[in-house]
């Protein structure tokens, strides 16, 4: 679920944090720029895991600041190709089962990747798996809120840097969330996730826990 | 910014969890700073995890008990990722390891997943409460 991915990026210490210890002043930077953000191909950044290497700090002329390159390794949420995760239903659409981990929700099961045969419930918007035994056809619901066994299919990674003057209509300031920067937003435009995963729970086993469970 | 290696190790669900509960506990000695507007994304993502974390069987982990799980497992000839997986879930039905081995019906028996079984039960902790639940049970039936 979780990599160490070993990045190298410049740090600005401002003057007034100069007292602070180095070591300290720059993993507080440096989990300030990446935590709870994607970046692109990588993953989710959770947490910075330690600083390998840390060069010479320079002041260049006119900014008082510090400038110092770390190289350093950051615990990233990125799972491997089928991969199986535990995760909580979030809400079922037309477009499939959307699956939240808690600290990351941009997970969807689409309408073929689900135990067949599935029906979508309009009246309740849930989907449903038709389960035939010798004594008829049960319908098992997959509800709101209960934990499902699911399979890491594919990844999708979005850009989301802005694009510039010419094309946006108008821009937003940077909102804390899951992109690195701030997407450019119109009035009735969808905001893009950064980082998708597309599961599935078409195997014996995968689907919600208490289906398995006797 | 720049990446060297986007994949220079895998981490279990334990390391991850031991390193966001020990920066946790440094960040409440820190006192005040801890709430300014930069550290709002650390502190969600944190909490988030270890919430996700902590239902899982890596909170009854420790460097001890993987380490002697790897060690019962070497004979065993699983993949990296199959074992990692294996740590992560604790499986304890047979549905559940061979979804996490993969080509279980080729490379191993029904036999040998029962002993996968029973070496995860014994190596890996269990949950106490779903113990004991099971154990009522038993109790109520015999």
């Amino acid at each position: 679920m979780f990599v160490l991915v070993e990045m190298v990026d410049t740090v600005r210490i401002p003057p007034w944090d100069f007292q602070r210890q180095l070591n300290t002043a720059i993993s507080e930077e440096l989990n300030k720029k990446l935590a709870n953000k994607v970046v692109y191909n990588v993953g989710l950044c959770i947490c910075l895991y330690d600083i390998t290497k840390l060069e010479d700090s320079y002041i260049f002329p006119g900014d008082g600041a510090s400038h110092t390159k770390v190289h350093f390794r950051y615990v990233v949420f990125h799972p491997f190709l089928d991969e199986i995760l535990v995760g909580k239903i979030k809400y079922c659409s037309q477009e499939g089962v959307h699956v939240t981990m808690g600290f990351f929700d941009d997970i969807l099961i689409p309408p073929e990747s689900l135990q067949q045969p599935a029906k979508f419930d309009e009246a309740e918007q849930v989907w449903l798996w038709e389960y035939e035994t010798d004594e008829g056809a049960h319908d098992l619901y997959m509800d709101q809120g209960e934990e499902i066994r699911f399979r890491v299919t594919d990844e999708v990674f979005i850009d989301t840097s802005p694009t510039g003057p010419a094309t946006a209509a108008s821009e937003t300031p940077a909102q804390p969330g899951q992109s690195s920067t701030a997407p450019p937003e119109d009035n009735g435009e969808k905001k893009e996730a950064p980082y998708t995963l597309i599961a599935t729970i078409c195997e014996p086993g995968l689907g919600l826990l208490s289906w398995w469970n006797n | 910014m720049e990446v060297k290696n986007s994949s220079a190790a895998m981490l279990s669900n334990y390391e991850v969890f031991k390193l966001l509960t020990d920066l946790k506990e440094q960040r409440k000695d820190s006192g005040k700073n801890k709430h300014s507007v930069g550290q709002q994304n650390l502190n969600t993502i944190m909490y988030e995890t270890l919430k996700y974390l902590s239902k899982t069987p890596c909170s009854r982990q420790s460097p001890e008990i993987v380490k002697e799980f790897l060690n019962t497992m070497m004979p065993h000839k699983l993949t990296k990722a199959e074992k990692l997986m294996i740590l992560n879930h604790r499986p304890q039905t047979a549905v559940e390891m061979q979804l996490l081995v993969e080509e279980s019906e080729e490379r191993l028996s029904e036999e040998q997943i029962e002993e996968l079984i029973q070496i995860v039960s014994e190596a890996l902790p269990g949950d106490p409460e779903q113990e004991n639940a099971e154990m009522e049970e038993a109790g109520e039936q015999s």
